[in-house]
């Protein structure tokens, strides 16, 4: 097990990269601490996989480094880094029975026969599949296949993180849940880092204690899955996570306060940096509500998602959503809204540019 | 409620009638001559199994049928594995995947005879390149027209120049259908190279692989137009493949009976074989 850092890296596909657009990762800093549970999530493309495949050493970075408990590893090939990853999708050797298959990577380490029944047969025990052990791995359901493939990343004793690449998509929808949660207890048993790559917002938020959020290559926001909810650092994250996301209002700033369809919007608290670029409100739907005084609106939407009613409204030609428990207004009515104001944030070229009262408070 | 006909039958009819036409009613017709004996003019006398026992006890038939299993046999051992290798060393991506493609198909899209002619001017002693280079520079005494061994060793040449690339593109196809995310596996578990070819290429290869012997099995097993242009069978009878043979006894010495008796085994034969070999490389899948 080890504390990963990654240290100024940088990817291209290209041999000669030029413009920032040429590269798929933008100068990367990171400290993955030993043991952790952490998701990487992001839209397709964003570069999680990149990162994934340079952290596992498939990929040599442009430029950087990768420590392993302050060793440098960049230039390692991935069998000399003691890495675990599951793909995507399910990587079994067909022509080899389940318990060979567990045993293949300690067998090609050289592992003698006692070693690797001992280890073969806890592992199976821990993703409950000692009754395959004997069938062949090619007539698994593929639930059981990625079980197997997690299973060859696990069975090494030495294995400094195990990572995962998006390894639910091929899984059944009611399976899926029972094998996040499998996993979530596999990484209290065994303690190793984990890094699992995700773009579903509820497989990243159920594993990790820590989500990094990325888009365009860069890493946007890494927090724990509250602090991604009530505080986006970006308005990316606050639209990516959250479902409805944040409504985000474009706004403008007057004697420090926010002002948003003539209408003055409290914020959390004062504004840190300059107000030079484009500044808009950030509001969670689950911090707005109706009332009979406020921003004046109009629901355009009405739907109801089981536990709540999500209320689509239009103001000042801004869609901003509320989610509503109990009875909703109908579509077409005229309603207020108001927003909780210790959850409004400000942004400025979507970045969060408010600080909350307390913590300034605590400062002065 | 479900109305029940026969209507459908009237699908299946065109195809009926094309396989009847092309195969059942030719192939009876050499059935028909298999069991009787004529002297033209379209008398026939019932023979009963006679040609088939002829044909079986025959010294003749027992030497081409040897002949037509080593040929077989050896162009398999060859063709196979340098197939494969050759598949594995190609390029699975960038500018030069069309140019290995284009340049391994060439060989298949020439004629079979013209190939034959090809290498029988190739292989002459006094003209041909090759055949020049090794009897005048290499000073190797090489005449296919008057050593089997030459003869034996042109031919199979020649095939394997001709039909490797059969087995070359059948495999590149399986190769080229594994999913990078097998090889990132087997590094990270530390498979060896032989290890990446016996557990993930060679079992998703297995499907076209059985598809690539069985068709240069049933190829070489009834080649004629090659070592006939080639060699025309000799020298003596040493390339004399059963096909050969069988032309010679119908169309040489118009023997129709033992001609057609004759056929009819080598197609029983060649049946027998291609059933057996499919059935034991698919038998793990069914269970």
């Amino acid at each position: 097990m080890a504390k990963i850092t990654l240290s100024k890296l940088r990817h291209s596909y290209f041999p000669n990269p030029k413009s920032p657009s040429d590269y798929a990762l933008k100068e990367i800093d990171l400290d993955w601490s030993d043991g952790g549970a952490y998701a990487l999530l992001g839209p397709s493309g964003c570069g999680k996989s990149t990162l994934l495949n340079i952290i596992s050493g498939l990929l040599v970075p442009s430029e950087g480094q990768i420590l392993f408990d302050g060793q440098d590893v960049t230039k390692l090939p991935p069998d000399q880094r003691n890495i675990a990853q599951v793909f995507q999708f399910p990587v079994i050797y067909d022509t080899m029975s389940v318990y060979d298959n567990l045993a293949f990577p300690l067998r090609n380490r050289g592992r003698d026969e006692n070693t690797v029944r001992e280890r073969v047969m806890a592992i199976a025990e821990m993703l409950e599949v000692t009754d395959m052990l004997d069938q062949k791995a090619a007539g698994l359901s593929p639930d059981n296949k990625q079980k197997i493939s997690m299973g060859r990343g696990l069975v090494r004793e030495d294995v400094n993180v195990v990572m995962f690449d998006e390894p639910l998509t091929v899984i059944d929808p009611h399976l899926k849940w029972k094998l996040r949660s499998k996993l979530k207890e596999l990484h209290q048993r065994v303690k190793a880092t984990m890094i699992y790559v995700t773009h579903d917002q509820t497989e990243a938020l159920t594993f990790a204690d820590q989500v990094v959020v990325m888009q365009l290559g860069e890493v946007v926001q890494i927090g724990t899955p509250i602090e991604l909810f009530e505080r986006p650092a970006h308005t990316f994250v606050g639209h990516f996570i959250g479902s409805p996301g944040m409504n985000i209002l474009p706004c403008t700033l007057l004697n420090g306060a926010a002002r948003f369809a003539d209408h003055n919007i409290a914020l959390e608290g004062p504004i840190h940096g300059e107000a030079l670029g484009k500044t808009e409100i950030g509001i969670r739907p689950e911090f707005v509500s109706l009332s009979d005084q406020g921003l004046p609106a109009v629901v355009t939407k009405v739907s109801d998602v089981g536990r709540h009613i999500v209320v689509e409204c239009e103001a000042n030609g801004t869609r901003i959503s509320a989610v509503v428990e109990g009875r909703a207004p109908e579509k077409g009515t005229a309603v207020h809204l108001s927003f909780r104001q210790d959850m409004t944030r400000l942004y400025i070229d979507g970045w969060l540019a408010s600080t909350p009262e307390t913590s300034l408070e605590a400062a002065e | 409620m479900k109305t029940e006909n026969q209507k459908a039958w009237f699908f299946v009819l065109p195809v009926l009638l094309l396989v009847a036409f092309n195969a059942l009613i030719p192939m009876m017709t050499v059935v028909n001559y298999s069991v009787q004996e004529t002297f033209g003019d379209n008398v026939f006398f019932w023979q009963g199994l006679d040609w088939f026992q002829q044909i079986l006890r025959s010294e003749r038939f027992h030497a081409a049928l040897g002949r037509q299993f080593l040929f077989t046999f050896l162009i398999l051992i060859i063709e196979v594995p340098l197939g494969i290798a050759i598949a594995l060393s190609m390029p699975r991506k960038g500018l030069w995947v069309p140019v290995c493609l284009v340049l391994m198909a060439l060989p298949m899209l020439i004629p079979w005879n013209v190939v034959g002619a090809m290498w029988n001017i190739f292989t002459l002693p006094d003209i041909g390149l090759l055949g020049y280079f090794l009897n005048h520079v290499l000073g190797i005494n090489y005449d296919m027209t008057q050593d089997p061994l030459a003869a034996w060793v042109t031919i199979i040449t020649m095939d394997v120049w001709h039909w490797t690339s059969l087995v070359v593109l059948l495999s590149y196809a399986g190769l080229v259908s594994i999913p990078d995310a097998y090889y990132q596996a087997a590094k990270i578990d530390g498979a060896s190279n032989w290890s990446v070819f016996r557990f993930i290429q060679l079992p998703k290869m297995k499907t076209v692989l059985t598809i690539a012997i069985l068709l240069r099995f049933m190829d070489s097993f009834n080649i004629y137009t090659e070592p006939f242009v080639l060699t025309g069978g000799g020298p003596g009878n040493s390339t004399t493949m059963l096909s050969i043979d069988l032309v010679k006894i119908a169309l040489g010495q118009f023997d129709l009976g033992p001609a057609a008796a004759m056929s009819l085994i080598y197609f029983a034969i060649t049946l027998l074989v291609s059933w057996l070999f499919y059935t034991l490389m698919t038998k793990d899948d069914l269970n």
